[in-house]
């Protein structure tokens, strides 16, 4: 069996998060998202690879968005309302409540921005957002009769999930975006040891290693502090959800513990709207905000109020969020073209910025002047910050999880192409574990684990219920090998269920009669002749001594005249003439003779402990 | 598998506690305390009763009142013979007869069964692994921390007292001890001295919880590998759960109190427990008859008696499980203790709300806020309970664990709860005691106050009771149950008008058989006490069993013997034996490891399965060996002999010798059960051996 994973999007880049794996004849899409740093058709996955007729449904067993930033769920509606898919789509209850006020704030950029035509409109999202169900972690929803899935916390943002996705044996897990430490207000990721023939990984940060974030955070504090202090207005470009909270949280504790008394704004109502959603998805949050939430909740902001326009222009200094990040269009670009000029101001940018934004081409070097999207140049001499912490993990992080999970193989998404191959190279040599960094429109296939199932007979479970092990010397070292296993038969009968019984019923199971084939032979034995009497005890206690010698690990009985190993079994034969006797080698009549038999199964050891007796006592 | 009942408990407030034996594990299944039981237990001390009686009301009791009383109580109780001592609580008592040691897991179904937890995981031999939804943990461990505050206000009345025995009882044994309290502090059969028990404190609380795993609705838990645990949504209460067990021989159900449609807590999700092996049926609501005719009040009014009941007998049985009959019949019950509420306010008396269930709680402070909003009444709703902030706000940061209804508001960034509201705007004002400073000063009657415990023995609604039970305009609201028994006796005579409520809090019997025709368990187990209640034939097509009380009822097996699953790889890396006899069967030896993995046995490639090198121990072979065909074998081998058939006289079986004379002597002989080999020549044996080997199948 195989499993195919099909990149649409985020394929060697970051943008359009989207994945389509099949699993033994299921298709899970995994996110639909949108390509910020795009303006044409290359914005969305190319969903015609899924299907040519544009039948999705067929195409599709489900949907799922692990998070509710634009690059992972910006092509929701659009390929619900537009392209007509109208299957499942599962999120977490926090993405579900969040993922339309992104989707609604997008909408609003795009159309303000050069009167772009409408990609979906109000009533899209709405309608898309019906179609939603909602998931809790860890929760096991069963999408059809074979497919199952289940979400784990991601970090990330509020609401971030993995999803772990099993059809049959195979089982894979797609992470999303997810951080591996804790931040201001969200907790680390969070799985289960899991088995998994595929790990499906995002690469943000494919070779950095971060150390602890403090100093960058107190960098970050301090660049915006330095610049209100010198009477500047520091512009922080966000997303209405996510960073905003993080980074507010930290300004607002920082305030109040220096006395600060600029005004923090926030550029829409949207921002203050979210932080009523944050208040009642506090189960999301981080133990630490969990905590502190019974007495104050943390989202409760002293010092930030809403901004107006008319106060872009307003004297003295002030920090402003506004939306949306990147600097890609919309009032946050509109703010900076006016306080870009100004070598007083500050613009802090949170993130990760998509290639083909301003916010890109500020961080990519210290451009003196930059293009507008609709050709207007302006000038920078504001300071630009490059916040320096982010709520992806880092290459170690990656590791650790790749570690911690040890899936049969990887994939790398959602990162930028060289370091995505290096990491890959570390994937492979480190832990050896195949790796893939698949394009968009490639697609990478494994092999998935299939188990056999077959029905087990009482008599086998019951002597599988306790151990039998076997110790043995090889060369070296003792081995311990448990036998247990070795005494089941699977039986494959045409047209019937696999069966697997007892050794003692194979016969049965066949209707056939068990045949024993066993061993016999009279041997002499060599002994010191000290008197004419025989003395039979010494003769079988010398025997049995020796043999314990000779044969390593042989468990003896001895019974008056009788010695038993295993099966073998030995008596002294007093008969004259023994029929299990050679003729020819009774020449020495005064010989003692051990009547052996012993079964085929234990054929070699039998002819050990022959050879033992054949020698002198 | 098998079941004992160690209580069949008695209504919401005390669910049932059942000890399961399941794959050889002990599992606990809830551990409640019985705190109808504290009703014995006079709520102040004498003295302080003494005083309270004489406390001016605002209505004077009446003249008649001593000689009501008298007419009344005539060879019954007076409050006189309620215990005067810090209260004890009774527990299980059958649980106290199993070992806490030998207890391995410990399932938790709603916040009540929590509440005797602490008592059990004191015990510094319980070493039980204990599940619990998050919602359960969160709601039941202030439900705890509420009760051992309220109690420590005994402990002020009483000092501290650390006797490990219930010298309380010492008395009680007397004749002229009303046999109603008799039965509750000896029990039926006048054994449950021993499950009087102590309360834990708030260090036990918190050591309890410690040990808890709280999970999520539908969240598989594994236990040792074996046992594959499911808390699936009962509909009961917010985080309340029925569970699922799935294990290598079978899987299991157990149903407790259950309500399809909730109006504030994710509803029933029956649809996973569909075909489990065995179902365990332990919603014991539909036997809590409601108390319909006596409700122990002398209030003048009977008018003023309102008994509100869930019973209804004639509903049709056909109806589907969904109906939404049954929540608009609580929603007007709801609607009728706001509208008497109302009533009472426009009257200028206050009413007392002594109901702690948490659903139904939120579900009136939200209709009666928005009733009183949209009224001209100016009436202050107070909340008192130590844990009513933290409490209320938990229920506004829990959309994943409420109705579908209050997960929408989530979406459109509401509150779950309408009480968020009323609270920033001061309409519902919340105070931990009520001694709290602040409620002194926004107090102002006529009011309408939430105030535990439901016993009437315990918190806040104490006092409140003895303030209002004279007069006449104010409202009492009860639990159903309370006022049958002892509960009203300290606080008579009573003035107030009472309503007495009794909820939905489980399934309805008539929903039985179309509930197990949907789930269609292949057995199911059954209180004995639904013998006669049921109509069998209705349940035809399913098995069912009857279980009782402190009986341990074994269950047969019903699943089929449990598959182990072989991975693919090692199962192609076996060495297949293609057969002589019985082309159609294909026969491997097992290799690898066995091992439990996620409730299924497996089979996955060992590390040392080729450490037995050689050949395999243990050979099989079956069929029989014909001496010509052997002897044809052995000539190829270069083995020569000769075959001498003997018929077996007496009854011996018939045998065949060959001689071997070449290259060393020796003989075979063979029958229809063996053949031996006869020979000292190692060679000569083996090759005989493989010849035979190579005539008969085996393995
Ligand atoms: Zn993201
Ligand atoms: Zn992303
Ligand atoms: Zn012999």
């Amino acid at each position: 069996m195989a499993i195919d994973c099909l990149v649409l999007g985020a394929g060697q880049e970051i943008g359009k998060s989207c994945v389509v794996v099949t699993i033994n004849g299921k298709r899970i899409m995994f996110d639909c998202g949108m390509h910020m740093g795009c303006d044409d058709h290359n914005r969305y996955p190319d969903f015609s690879l899924l299907s040519k007729s544009g039948d999705f449904d067929n195409a599709i067993s489900c949907i799922i968005i692990t998070h509710f930033h634009m690059d992972h769920v910006g092509a929701l509606p659009y390929f619900t309302e537009v392209c007509g898919y109208n299957g499942p789509v599962y999120m977490s209850y926090p993405t579900k409540a969040l993922s339309p006020l992104m989707l609604e704030d997008y909408r609003r950029v795009m159309v303000d921005r050069r009167g772009e035509e409408e990609l979906f409109t109000t009533a899209h999202i709405a309608n898309c957002m019906e179609k939603v169900i909602a998931l809790d972690l860890k929760q096991t929803i069963q999408v059809d009769q074979d497919l199952q899935i289940r979400a784990y916390y991601a970090g990330h943002v509020l609401g971030a999930v993995m999803v772990y996705a099993k059809v049959g044996d195979a089982a894979i897990v797609y992470t999303g975006d997810y951080n591996m430490t804790t931040d201001r207000h969200l907790g680390a990721a969070k799985i289960d040891r899991l088995q998994l023939d595929l790990l499906i990984s995002e690469s943000t940060y494919a070779t950095t290693i971060r150390g602890s974030k403090y100093p960058r955070e107190r960098e970050f504090l301090q660049a915006v502090h330095k610049c209100v202090a010198g009477g500047g207005k520091a512009l922080i470009p966000s997303f209405a959800l996510g960073r905003a909270q993080e980074l507010c949280m930290l300004l607002d504790d920082y305030w109040e513990r220096m006395n600060i008394k600029v005004p923090i704004y926030f550029s829409s109502g949207l921002t203050i709207q979210a932080n009523m959603y944050y208040k009642m998805l506090i189960s999301w949050t981080s133990q630490n905000v969990k905590e502190k939430h019974a007495t104050h909740n943390p989202f409760d902001f002293k010092n930030v109020k809403d901004f107006d326009r008319s106060l872009i222009h307003a004297p003295g200094p002030c920090v402003l969020f506004a939306t949306p990040g990147m600097l890609c269009a919309g009032f946050s670009l509109e703010v900076f073209k006016h306080w870009a000029p100004s070598p007083l101001n500050l613009v802090a940018l949170p993130g990760y910025s998509v290639a083909g934004t301003v916010g890109h081409k500020l961080m990519s070097g210290k451009p003196t002047t930059v293009d507008l999207y609709n050709g207007t140049k302006v000038d920078v001499r504001c300071k630009i910050h490059q916040v320096a912490f982010s709520p992806h993990t880092d290459a170690k992080g990656i590791m650790d999880l790749t570690k911690f999970l040890s899936p049969k193989n990887v994939v790398l998404v959602h990162g930028e192409k060289p370091s995505m191959m290096s990491l890959k190279d570390k994937i492979t040599s480190e832990l050896d574990v195949p790796c893939f960094v698949p394009a968009n429109g490639e697609t990478v296939s494994v092999s998935s684990t299939t188990f056999i199932k077959a029905n087990a007979s009482d008599m086998f479970l019951k002597s599988c219920s306790s151990p039998n092990f076997r110790f043995s010397n090889s060369s070296t070292e003792l081995r311990v090998t448990d036998q247990r296993t070795a005494d089941g038969v699977l039986v494959i009968e045409k047209s019937k269920k696999a069966k697997i019984v007892h050794l003692d019923e194979v016969s049965e199971v066949l209707h056939e009669k068990n045949h024993v084939v066993s061993l016999a032979c009279c041997c002499p034995v060599k002994v010191k002749k000290e008197s004419d009497d025989v003395d039979v005890d010494l003769i079988i206690k010398q025997l049995s001594e020796k043999i314990s010698e000779k044969v390593s690990g042989a468990e003896i009985h001895e019974t008056g005249n009788c010695l038993q190993v295993g099966s073998f079994k030995g008596s002294l034969c007093l008969k004259e003439k023994c029929a299990h006797r050679r003729e020819i080698s009774s020449s020495s009549s005064e010989a003692v003779f051990l009547c052996c038999n012993w079964s085929v199964s234990d054929l070699e050891l039998g002819w050990e402990i022959i050879n033992v007796i054949k020698q002198n006592l | 598998m098998k079941l004992t009942c160690l209580s069949k408990g008695d209504g919401f407030h005390y669910p049932p506690c059942h000890m399961l034996n399941l794959c050889g594990f002990r599992i606990l299944i809830d551990c409640p305390l019985d705190l109808l039981a504290i009703t014995i237990f006079s709520p102040f001390p004498y003295d302080v009763r003494f005083e309270a009686s004489e406390y001016p009301s605002d209505v004077p009791l009446d003249a008649q009142s001593p000689t009501q009383k008298k007419q009344k109580l005539e060879r019954q109780m007076t409050p006189d013979d309620l215990v005067c001592a810090e209260p004890w609580y009774k527990t299980v008592k059958a649980l106290h007869l199993w070992e806490a040691s030998l207890i391995d897991i410990v399932l938790i179904s709603n916040p009540m069964g929590l509440l005797g937890l602490p008592l059990l995981t004191q015990n510094p031999r319980f070493c039980a692994k204990i599940y619990m939804t998050e919602a359960t943990a969160k709601i039941g461990q202030l439900m705890m921390e509420d009760l051992v505050s309220m109690h420590m206000e005994f402990r002020r009345f009483y000092g501290p007292d650390d006797s490990s025995f219930p010298w309380w009882t010492k008395n009680l044994d007397g004749e002229e001890v009303p046999a109603l309290l008799k039965k509750v502090v000896f029990g039926e059969s006048g054994d449950d001295l021993g499950s009087w028990i102590r309360l834990y404190s708030l260090d036990d609380i918190k050591s309890c919880m410690k040990k808890v795993q709280a999970v999520k609705f539908a969240e598989e838990v594994c236990y040792n590998g074996t046992l594959i645990i499911n808390a699936l949504s009962s509909g009961l209460e917010i985080g309340a759960c029925n569970w699922l067990i799935n294990g290598p021989n079978g899987s299991l159900s157990y149903v407790s109190d259950s309500i399809f449609v909730s109006p504030h807590a994710k509803n029933f999700d029956f649809h996973r427990l569909k075909g489990t092996d065995v179902m365990i049926y332990s919603d014991f609501s539909c036997l809590q008859t409601a108390e319909v005719t006596e409700n122990g009040c002398n209030s003048p009014d009977q008018d003023n008696n309102s008994t509100i009941s869930s019973d209804k007998n004639d509903e049709n049985l056909a109806a589907s499980l969904l109906d939404t009959e049954e929540s608009l019949e609580e929603l007007e019950k709801l609607a009728f203790v706001c509208s008497c509420a109302a009533e009472s306010a426009d009257a200028g008396g206050s009413t007392l709300i002594t109901i702690t269930r948490i659903g139904i709680v939120l579900q009136l402070l939200e209709l009666m806020s928005n009733s009183l909003e949209s009224s001209s009444l100016k009436v202050p709703i107070f909340v008192i309970s130590s844990v009513a902030e933290e409490l209320l706000g938990y229920t506004n940061t829990i959309p994943e664990w409420l109705c579908e209804q209050r997960q929408e508001k989530l979406i459109s960034g509401e509150p779950s709860f309408g009480h968020f509201k009323f609270i920033k705007d001061k309409k519902i004002h919340l105070f931990p005691a009520i001694h709290s400073p602040n409620l002194i000063t926004s107090w102002q009657e006529p009011c309408i106050v939430f105030a535990p415990h439901w016993s009437l023995r315990l918190g806040p609604s104490v006092q409140l009771l003895q303030r209002w039970r004279g007069d006449p305009k104010s409202l009492l609201v009860l639990e159903a149950g309370i006022s049958s028994g002892l509960g009203l006796l300290p606080f008579r005579p009573i003035a107030m008008r009472i309503l007495q409520c009794s909820f939905l809090s489980g399934i309805r019997l008539q929903k039985l058989p179309t509930l197990l025709s949907v789930l269609q368990p292949k057995i199911v187990l059954v209180p004995d006490a639904f013998n006669g209640r049921i109509n069998h034939t209705e349940m035809k097509p399913i098995p069912m069993l009857t279980y009782s009380e402190n009986k341990t009822l074994r269950v047969p097996r019903t699943a089929d013997n449990p598959d182990v699953e072989i991975m693919a790889e090692l199962a192609s890396k076996l060495s297949w034996r293609i057969l002589r006899q019985g082309e159609n069967f294909g026969l491997a030896r097992l290799k690898g490891e066995l091992l439990m993995e996620g409730g299924k046995h497996r089979l996955v490639s060992g590390l040392e399965q080729e450490a037995s090198s050689g050949k395999a121990t243990g050979l099989r072979h079956w069929g029989s060996v014909a001496p010509e065909t052997l002897l044809d074998s052995l000539v190829k081998m270069g083995i020569t002999g000769s075959i001498e058939h003997s018929t077996g006289g007496n009854g011996s079986e018939d045998k065949c010798v060959i001689h071997i004379t070449n290259p060393s002597s020796g003989f075979i002989e063979t029958s229809d059960i063996g053949t031996a080999i006869i020979t000292d020549d190692k060679n000569v044996a083996s090759q005989i051996f493989q010849a035979i080997d190579g005539i008969l199948d085996g393995i």
